[in-house]
């Protein structure tokens, strides 16, 4: 059954890249392809860096701890997304000049936050797979995964940096990312808040005694 | 990734114009009729001459223009379905559609501040003060791309000499339409409207700057600023106002909406300058459309007609 789930889920996400490029070979991409090539695929890395930070709270929220099952393949589809989107950043806009990449990695903000959140992405895809987890133990594991929530607030940012005025989009994805995180601090914060409410409440009966 | 290097269109695939055209003046007519009968305009309205000039519609007797550049002209698809109309939306493929049935007539436009006489025109009126003229010229975005365009108008400035300004008027003013009704794009405050731009009286009155309106010797086509529009090439975009009903003539410098929108961005100069950059992209080369790869943006755009307007001026500053 998760196996099947997870055929259905590994093609659903390559549709959007086959579409770009059936797209491109009978010239359906607008007048300016290579630019709807570089927005597709930032738009899906976003969008599926903010489907595997969902994970989490749909698993407890609806009671599914098999979701975590997917976790994993999705997370390395948002870094596949990230890896098509800086190839034709570095491709299409900058043809393969280093020199240039650097200068607008240093020079422009949003292409520092981009590259930032695009890099981030690196350690987690290498160490994605089930040997890492067990070579960094679970502890480590995840605190070093934490780094997706970095790169998810970074790519978000890059998104509303680049847009000349209509801020609507970046907005919306900002609102979702709010969202998720916002879910994660309550749950850190609240047992916090218990414990505290506990101790004191057992003081109080201390001193009543 | 398979990354095919863009072709040109095959003339075969072309639907030739006069059968595009006639799709669009049967759709169109349609539309009108269909107009009238919910407006209740009279049948006098349907055939006068100046309800029928509809995008698309030839316009004859074009002169040639030496201002004309020689490069390869960006298909009318493009040019049609990839367009900065904030008005209509902030999506470059959406105005197409949405201002299919934005109405340019009747319209009139106004012409006020430090004139001799203040008063409206009508478009139509204002499209006979010369004879037209194609000049292909060159079209460069801030965003970094690019197209080749065979404009149909003539130099702005005889609108302006007849409009007699005074001598102290320094400044001239294009205000584009303000109609929520029609155009989707005001109903969101994205940009303040309605959109004002603006030109040095002495950058209006250079030849180049055209008041245009039509393209591929037709009738403009709403989604590229039908009926009049000014093209001043030698700047980005932005700078080319449409739809204009207003053409005030002012003594202090206007402040143009962009300006207003992010003013460390968009100046009022805004010309074409590949050594200065948009403080968030490098402004040294472009994307034409249709190409692969990159072109050197040239400074003023190619134009350097214009660049005895800017001698002594710190174009860094007045960017």
């Amino acid at each position: 059954m998760i196996r099947w789930i997870k055929v259905g889920i590994f093609i659903a996400f390559l549709i959007p890249l086959g579409r770009l490029g059936w797209g491109y070979y009978t010239q359906n991409l607008g007048a300016n392809p290579l630019e709807k090539i570089t927005h597709t695929t930032g738009d899906w890395t976003l969008t599926l860096l903010l489907v595997t930070l969902s994970v989490t709270p749909l698993r407890k929220l609806l009671g599914i701890p098999a979701l975590i099952k997917f976790r994993r393949m999705l997370g390395l589809f948002a870094f596949f997304y990230a890896c098509l989107h800086f190839t034709t950043y570095i491709w299409l806009d900058k043809f393969f000049n280093l020199h240039e990449m650097l200068v607008d990695v240093a020079k422009r903000k949003f292409i520092t936050v981009g590259f930032t959140a695009f890099v981030l992405l690196i350690p987690l895809a290498a160490t994605s797979t089930t040997g890492w987890i067990r070579r960094l133990g679970g502890k480590r594991w995840q605190a070093l995964h934490r780094l997706i929530y970095v790169s998810a607030i970074a790519g978000v940012i890059h998104y509303l940096w680049l847009v000349k005025a209509d801020i609507r989009k970046p907005l919306e994805y900002g609102a979702v990312l709010a969202l998720l995180l916002g879910y994660r601090v309550v749950l850190w914060i609240r047992p916090a808040i218990q414990k505290r409410g506990s101790v004191s409440a057992a003081r109080i009966a201390a001193t009543a005694e | 990734m398979l990354i095919k290097k863009a072709e040109e269109v095959r003339s075969s695939e072309i639907t030739p114009q006069d059968l595009y055209l006639n799709r669009r003046k049967f759709l169109t007519g349609t539309a009108i009729v269909g107009a009238a009968a919910v407006t209740g305009l009279g049948i006098k309205e349907l055939v006068s001459p100046s309800f029928a000039a509809r995008a698309g519609e030839r316009i004859d007797g074009l002169q040639k223009s030496s201002f004309s550049t020689t490069e390869k002209i960006t298909p009318y698809k493009d040019v049609t379905h990839y367009n900065n109309y904030y008005e209509f939306s902030a999506e470059k493929e959406e105005p197409a559609e949405l201002a299919k049935n934005f109405r340019t007539r009747p319209w009139t436009v106004t012409i006020d501040g430090t004139v001799k006489k203040k008063q409206v025109l009508d478009v139509d009126t204002i499209i006979k003060f010369a004879s037209p003229e194609e000049r292909i010229y060159r079209h460069r975005c801030v965003e970094g791309w690019s197209i080749v365009v065979p404009w149909v108008g003539f130099s702005l400035n005889e609108l302006i000499k007849r409009a007699e300004p005074l001598g102290q008027a320094k400044f001239v003013e294009f205000t584009t339409i303000l109609d929520r009704k029609q155009m989707p794009g005001q109903t969101r405050s994205v940009l303040e409207w309605p959109y004002v731009e603006g030109l040095r009286m002495d950058e209006a009155m250079h030849p180049l700057a055209l008041l245009c309106f039509g393209m591929y010797g037709a009738v403009l086509p709403n989604q590229d600023g039908a009926p009049l529009r000014v093209v001043v090439p030698w700047k980005y975009g932005f700078k080319s106002a449409k739809a204009i009903v207003r053409i005030r003539f002012t003594e202090k410098q206007p402040t143009n909406t962009w300006n207003i929108a992010a003013p460390r961005e968009y100046g009022f100069y805004s010309n074409v300058n590949p050594s200065v950059d948009h403080p968030r992209w490098s402004q040294k080369t472009e994307r034409r459309l249709g190409e692969f790869f990159k072109r050197p943006t040239l400074m003023f755009n190619g134009y350097d007609q214009v660049a005895g307007l800017y001698s002594g001026m710190d174009l860094r500053k007045n960017y």
